[in-house]
């Protein structure tokens, strides 16, 4: 019998190839020296959307939850991981081995606080999380710009106030201050570390939904009556959910941060939030790879506008919202998806003859 | 003992009572009927059992168990299954997905797949349909996808809620047959139902609910000649 391959798997072998393809083509760009100084700037952002958005999409897409603060998460990864890299780059000389763990201390610190505001939220049916993830990106965002945090030989000292009051004795090195944010942190995240991040995180959430869990989360999101008849613990997986989607925003913000030498916190913003959320709508709601292509286009094409000349630069954001509202009528009407997906279909009948017929199945 | 024990169970919603104190048993092997209008409170009963509601007092012995206290996920474990109301399947999974979800709260990978073969043997269309997403089913098929899952589960009692709602004359009829097969196979069934007439033909006893309160119980056989519920239920 022939041994055939299961569509799940099928569909995340294709983006790992597309992502590796777009990978080798950006390298031999830059290494022919056909990519502009603009564009090899964006190529870590790239990363950084596309991980966060991915990991949104799980909880947008696969749990059916809303989530609005995602930037939240992405600013306790960025701060978490910048202070650790801050404070080991004497000790710690190698990067590749400061990196990761800084980035995992930024998942799990953003894990953290995704599964404390979720245990209460995540119990109550209807769109809680959304008003509380709001309410939780915001504040975060405020307190970290009104954090000062310095070190020096007595070890770490905090501040809500000023900079002043941290007592710092005279050898002590600031690590946060206040609005100004952080400086000062090693700049690890290159464009190859950026990709493999993403590569793991695409292995994640690709094993996660094909799992046994992921089966059951989306149990939860198709009828939470019936998830519950069969005895699932829902508030469990829920969690799981969420704060594997908050785990790996940390992830991008730490990325996000170990590429700029100052970061503040009002990057993390509402906007950043719902820009990632339209990342993931336009993608197509539970679509990983959708989520990393929107992301990736919709973060080159405002910077590509704003170069473009200086005609071009007036009207960036009229171009910029007419693409949004194109891709928005492609991935949400059934009928012009499906004249793309039928028309697809032939020319892959065409291409390979009578092969084409797709079976699914197991 | 009574495999299961209802004893003065009070439910509400809010400030609203759905259920006001109601008592009633299940012994081992019975197929029991509960039947009522709509509002009733048949479906707040189910619910309160499986635990997805909490009981506001009163107490659900299941072989000696107090089930008020226990979270739904465990209840299921415990051997009770439950086929909700509306055909609850999980829409955007295969058949054979929504079988397997049945089967969470077990670990025997034996035990779980001669069941399947079982739940297949009991719905060869199952079966002929197991990669089709289960919402594009029918919507006979679609109950019968829910009952398969509840099998899954190995359960020693099963409740159903209203699984004839909405199905053609046929899909009735073949819903019933298989509820009887189910029972000859020595599973107890609690079955809720507004269709009174098919419930009370297959069931030992029955009881009859009306908002929130039992107001008859009996023998099924004599219930069916009882002159209030044939004019109350029957439609005779
Ligand atoms: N989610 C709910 N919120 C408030 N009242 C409810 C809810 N569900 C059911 N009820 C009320 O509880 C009573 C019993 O409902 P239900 O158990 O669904 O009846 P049945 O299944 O017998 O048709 C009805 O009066 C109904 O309006
Ligand atoms: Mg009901």
């Amino acid at each position: 019998m022939k041994h055939r391959i299961k569509p799940a798997t099928r569909k995340s072998f294709i983006t790992y190839a597309i992502m590796i393809a777009a990978f080798i083509f950006v390298e031999i760009l830059v290494s022919t020296g056909n990519a502009s100084n603009m564009f090899q700037g964006l190529l870590v952002p790239f990363c950084v959307y596309s991980i966060s958005a991915a990991a949104l999409n799980l909880t947008v897409g696969i749990l059916g939850e809303l989530s609005l603060g995602q930037a939240g998460f992405m600013c306790i990864g960025a701060y978490s991981s910048a202070i650790f890299s801050v404070c080991t780059k004497d000790t710690i000389t190698q990067a590749w081995i400061r990196f990761p763990i800084a980035m995992l201390i930024g998942g799990i610190f953003a894990a953290l606080f995704g599964v404390l505001i979720g245990i209460p939220v995540l119990r109550l049916r209807g769109d809680y999380l959304a008003i509380v993830t709001l309410a939780f990106g915001e504040i975060i965002k405020n307190v970290f710009a009104a954090l000062y945090v310095g070190y020096d030989s007595n070890g770490l000292h905090f501040s809500l106030t000023s900079q002043g009051d941290l007592n710092l004795a005279p050898d002590g090195k600031m690590l946060i201050n206040g609005a100004l944010g952080i400086s000062g942190t090693p700049k690890d995240s290159t464009f190859v570390i950026g990709f493999i991040v993403l590569m793991i995180s695409l292995v994640i959430l690709y094993n996660f939904t094909n799992s046994r869990t992921g089966r059951a989360v989306m149990s939860v999101r198709d009828n939470r009556i019936a998830a519950e008849s069969i005895g699932l613990n829902i508030t469990k997986y829920k969690l799981i959910t969420f704060g594997l989607t908050a785990f790996l925003g940390g992830v991008a913000g730490a990325l996000f941060s170990h590429n700029l030498s100052a970061l503040q916190a009002s990057k993390f913003d509402y906007n950043l939030s719902i820009l990632i959320l339209v990342f993931v709508v336009l993608g197509g709601i539970g679509n990983i790879r959708g989520s990393v292509i929107a992301a990736i286009v919709l973060t080159y094409i405002p910077e590509a506008l704003r170069k473009a000349g200086s005609n071009l630069t007036n009207y960036r954001m009229l171009i910029y919202s007419i693409i949004l509202i194109i891709m928005m009528i492609f991935t949400s009407n059934a009928k012009i998806r499906g004249f793309f997906t039928a028309s697809f279909m032939r020319l892959k009948g065409i291409v390979f003859k009578n092969k084409s017929a797709v079976k699914e199945g197991e | 003992m009574a495999m299961l024990e209802i004893k003065d169970l009070h439910v509400y919603y809010g400030i609203i009572q759905a259920l006001k104190g109601i008592s009633f048993e299940v012994n081992e092997g019975e197929v029991i009927a509960l039947i009522g209008a709509n509002g009733a409170g048949k479906t707040t009963t189910l619910h309160t059992l499986t635990g997805i509601l909490p009981a506001k007092t009163g107490s659900i012995l299941y072989n000696g168990v107090e089930l008020t206290k226990t979270p739904a996920h465990k209840i299921v474990k415990m051997g009770i299954a439950h086929v909700p109301e509306g055909r609850r399947i999980f829409q955007q999974l295969t058949v054979l997905d929504n079988l397997k979800l049945g089967a969470f709260t077990r670990k025997d990978k034996e035990g779980i797949a001669a069941d399947l073969e079982m739940v297949y043997k009991r719905f060869p269309r199952l079966e002929e349909r197991k990669t089709q997403i289960a919402g594009t089913l029918s919507g006979g098929e679609q109950q019968m996808l829910a009952m398969g899952r509840a099998l899954m589960s190995k359960p020693k009692i099963i409740v159903m809620d209203e699984p004839s709602m909405g199905l053609s004359p046929i899909f009735v009829s073949e819903i019933f047959d298989i509820i009887e097969s189910i029972r000859k196979d020595g599973l107890t069934v609690l079955l809720v139902e507004q269709n009174a007439k098919k419930a009370l033909a297959i069931a030992d006893r029955a009881y009859v609910l009306e908002t929130g309160r039992i107001t008859l119980s009996g023998k099924a056989s004599d219930l069916i000649n009882d002159e209030k519920v044939k004019k109350a239920y029957l439609g005779d």
